[in-house]
């Protein structure tokens, strides 16, 4: 990596991105048998500091750092400066007082992550594990692996393949580092959303837009549905949740257009109902729990990247 | 007190010598002799009317942490000002007689510059009921300007109200063009910059909406209409048509807003947010042809001085605004006269001449001439300068040009007859 942050996808190259998919599959093998457990960071402290609830992203982190033998320290900090608690800078700074390598950070403003990285409060190297509506770079890393592995492919290139993110692009920070890294790893990716959960803007991103499911879901290799919230509801997003999910759902209609060998994805927690139907979440098409899974390998792939003594990936510095 | 400032380039570029006897301008000519006075000798450098600022944030009373009068006015001679427009936020809000007053009473304890408090448009800046305008303006501040600033009057009967009443004493509402519906919880510019970095978008048209509808209403009850922080291109075209119809609209730019986009905010530092938000390039350019043909009629500051506390932290989290005065003369001279687009006498207009009309402050934007009230500034056009926060005379430290240079250099400010920034440095204030 560029730096000791993972942030943002564009912290990492096409090739730094593939070195982390290849370290994580390294992973899933010497993980596989019976021991689960590498030393590798052996007398090293990683933080997650969670200012967000979010007990699946916590528990996966969680247990990459321990499966690489790290001391973990679950710090979380309910009420953020937003609501006048104590600063992000206090925090971070407390953090380094008790020797953290790195810090794991949820926050719910964007540009949080970047913020305790770049400000020079803290010396840890800081992992972005969401920034209000901005990224969750480590979920689309493994999306990514999820989907290489799907693909049968030798390396992490995804050239070729057409990837549907479908639901609240505006708000989503899944869907930001996903469009970021699937376009750098070659995919070609479309984004399904009504035009009020589109930003303005997006004419910039590496993405085609389709405001219609129907027209390009016959199309797709991989489908990844993204979590609605039931809040947009009430700020005028969309009329009403069965008006969602008619127009945007995956439904058991939608799910038989697809391709006979495309994926369905979903970072969770799911709506069933809401944005996919029971089916559709346990068909064989769903690789959901696998996601899950790879989702440790890749954090763990992450953390021996950022504080691996010796470095795995080529190109790696500082 | 006698002055002698000999060898002094004109806006012109006319090279004369400026006595100066008491408050007044005694005497301009060539190879004035000097009496007993003091001299200085500005060596060719520029004398311009001392500046004047519709739009400075004073923070006294309620925010003494931030700025005050004594250290606003400072920063207000370091950049060259001689009178500065306390805007109305303060806490108590400036929106009774006697908050106003006081203020005017702080600036005069002061002495270092004119301090003009600005009057809220409605009480408490609720946007609900007008605020005593006319006890303000009759008050022995003799508010003329009237702003909610930082809160638009978006309800369009309040604004047509306040702009029909303050008629009477010719005041004029200065609006800050913010839809609040459009603009829930926005962080930054709407654009591309926006939606990869996840913050809530700022859309133009929140600015555009409002301006169209102040036009509107100031055109159909025939009084005076000032835009603050004028930042759209949009913007700048609507301003243009209302003045071609005859409309009685001024507007205002700030310098950030002629120098700054919002490809500054890649990074999340929040040393670059502030309300209206920093805009597109494209922006930026119809900003700077807006102040050339005279569309926009002032540079403004919005200095906005807030605690480091309030900028260390999460975007989001963090206060808008940024400080200006020490740095705007030097920001107008970069982004206008060494790109072409202005000359100093362009330059004297949109910041002193032009303010100073519209605010109705009869002793300064003045001609350098026998008579005129001595408020005046010296820069020199070609010393390189670095932006330093830790050395801004301003209390808070919030700039976003820390460490940028600049050829233009405030060297003295003259207020009243008296040296109050002495080759760089700020005098001592009356009551320091």
């Amino acid at each position: 990596m560029t730096s000791s942050h993972l942030l943002s996808i564009n912290d990492l190259t096409a090739v730094q991105a593939q070195n982390i998919l290849a370290t994580a599959e390294e992973l899933r093998k010497i993980t596989d048998g019976p021991n689960k457990k590498l030393p590798t960071l052996r007398g090293r402290t990683v933080v997650n500091l969670f200012f967000e609830d979010s007990t699946r992203t916590r528990i996966s982190f969680e247990s990459a750092a321990k499966r690489l033998s790290a001391d973990v320290i679950n710090f979380s900090a309910k009420g953020s400066s937003v609501s006048k608690g104590e600063s992000l800078k206090d925090t971070a700074q407390t953090l380094q007082a008790m020797g953290a390598d790195a810090v794991v950070i949820r926050h719910g403003a964007s540009g949080a992550a970047a913020r305790l990285a770049d400000s020079g409060w803290i010396s840890a190297s800081v992992i972005n594990a969401g920034d209000g509506t901005h990224e969750h770079p480590t979920q689309a890393l493994l999306d990514a692996f999820t989907i290489w592995k799907h693909s049968g492919r030798d390396v992490a290139d995804l050239t070729g393949l057409k990837i549907a993110i479908v639901g609240d692009i505006l708000h989503s920070r899944v869907a930001r580092s996903n469009v970021l890294l699937l376009s750098k790893l070659g995919a070609s990716v479309t984004v399904v959303a009504p035009p009020t959960l589109l930003p303005v803007g997006i004419e910039a991103w590496p993405v085609t837009t389709s405001l219609h499911f129907d027209e390009v879901i016959a199309d797709m290799d991989v489908v990844m549905m993204l979590r609605i919230q039931q809040e947009r509801m009430s700020d005028s997003f969309f009329p009403s949740s069965r008006e969602y999910s008619r127009w945007y759902g995956l439904s058991n209609a939608r799910l038989e257009a697809m391709k006979s060998q495309a994926i369905v994805m979903h970072p969770g927690p799911m709506n069933r109902g809401l944005e996919i139907t029971a089916e559709g979440a346990d068909s064989a098409r769903s690789v959901i729990v696998e996601q899950v899974s790879n989702g440790v390998l890749v954090r763990m792939a992450v953390l021996y990247s950022l504080l691996g003594g010796v470095p795995l990936t080529a190109g790696t510095e500082g | 007190m006698f002055l002698l400032i000999k060898n002094a380039k004109l806006a012109n570029g006319q090279l004369v010598d400026v006595r100066i006897a008491g408050e007044h301008i005694q005497e301009v000519g060539i190879s004035l002799i000097a009496n007993e006075e003091e001299i200085i000798d500005i060596e060719g450098n520029y004398l311009l009317p001392g500046l004047v600022d519709m739009h400075t944030h004073l923070r006294e009373p309620g925010r003494e942490d931030s700025e005050t009068v004594l250290t606003g006015s400072k920063a207000a001679v370091a950049g060259g000002y001689t009178a500065v427009s306390a805007m109305a936020n303060t806490n108590p809000v400036a929106d009774t007689a006697g908050v106003v007053e006081k203020i005017l009473r702080l600036g005069h304890e002061t002495g270092l510059c004119d301090v003009f408090p600005i009057g809220a448009v409605t009480q408490g800046q609720q946007g609900l009921q007008l605020a005593e305008l006319g006890a303000m303006a009759s008050s022995v501040a003799q508010v003329r300007i009237f702003s909610d600033d930082g809160h638009c009057v978006d309800d369009p009967l309040i604004m047509r109200r306040a702009l029909e009443y303050v008629k009477t004493f010719d005041g004029i509402i200065a609006q800050h063009a913010q839809d609040p519906r459009l603009t829930v919880g926005a962080q930054m510019n709407e654009g591309v910059v926006s939606s990869l970095l996840g913050l809530t978008g700022w859309p133009a048209i929140a600015e555009e909406a409002i301006i169209a509808r102040d036009i509107l209403l100031a055109e159909h009850v025939g009084s005076r209409l000032h835009i603050c922080h004028l930042t759209t291109a949009g913007g700048v075209e609507l301003v243009r048509w209302a003045k071609s119809r005859g409309v009685k609209v001024t507007a205002e730019v700030t310098p950030h807003h002629l120098l700054l986009t919002d490809e500054s905010v890649y990074g999340y530092d929040p040393i670059y947010k502030v309300n209206p938000p920093l805009r597109t390039a494209a922006d930026v350019l119809a900003l700077r042809q807006g102040l050339a043909d005279g569309t926009i009629d002032v540079v403004a500051t919005d200095h906005a001085p807030h605690p480091t506390e309030d900028k260390e932290c999460e975007w989001q989290a963090a206060a808008f605004g940024m400080i200006g005065l020490e740095t705007s003369l030097a920001i107008v001279a970069k982004t206008m006269i060494e790109t072409g687009l202005m000359s100093w006498v362009d330059l004297v207009d949109r910041m002193s001449i032009a303010p100073a009309k519209i605010s109705r402050y009869s002793e300064h934007g003045q001609e350098i001439a026998v008579g005129s009230k001595a408020n005046l500034v010296v820069v020199n056009p070609h010393e390189i300068w670095e932006v330093d926060r830790q050395m801004m005379s301003s209390k808070s430290k919030n700039t976003p040009f820390h460490g940028m240079s600049f050829s233009a250099k405030v060297k003295y400010t003259i207020f009243n007859g008296k040296i109050v920034l002495n080759n760089g440095t700020v005098a001592g204030a009356k009551h320091a």
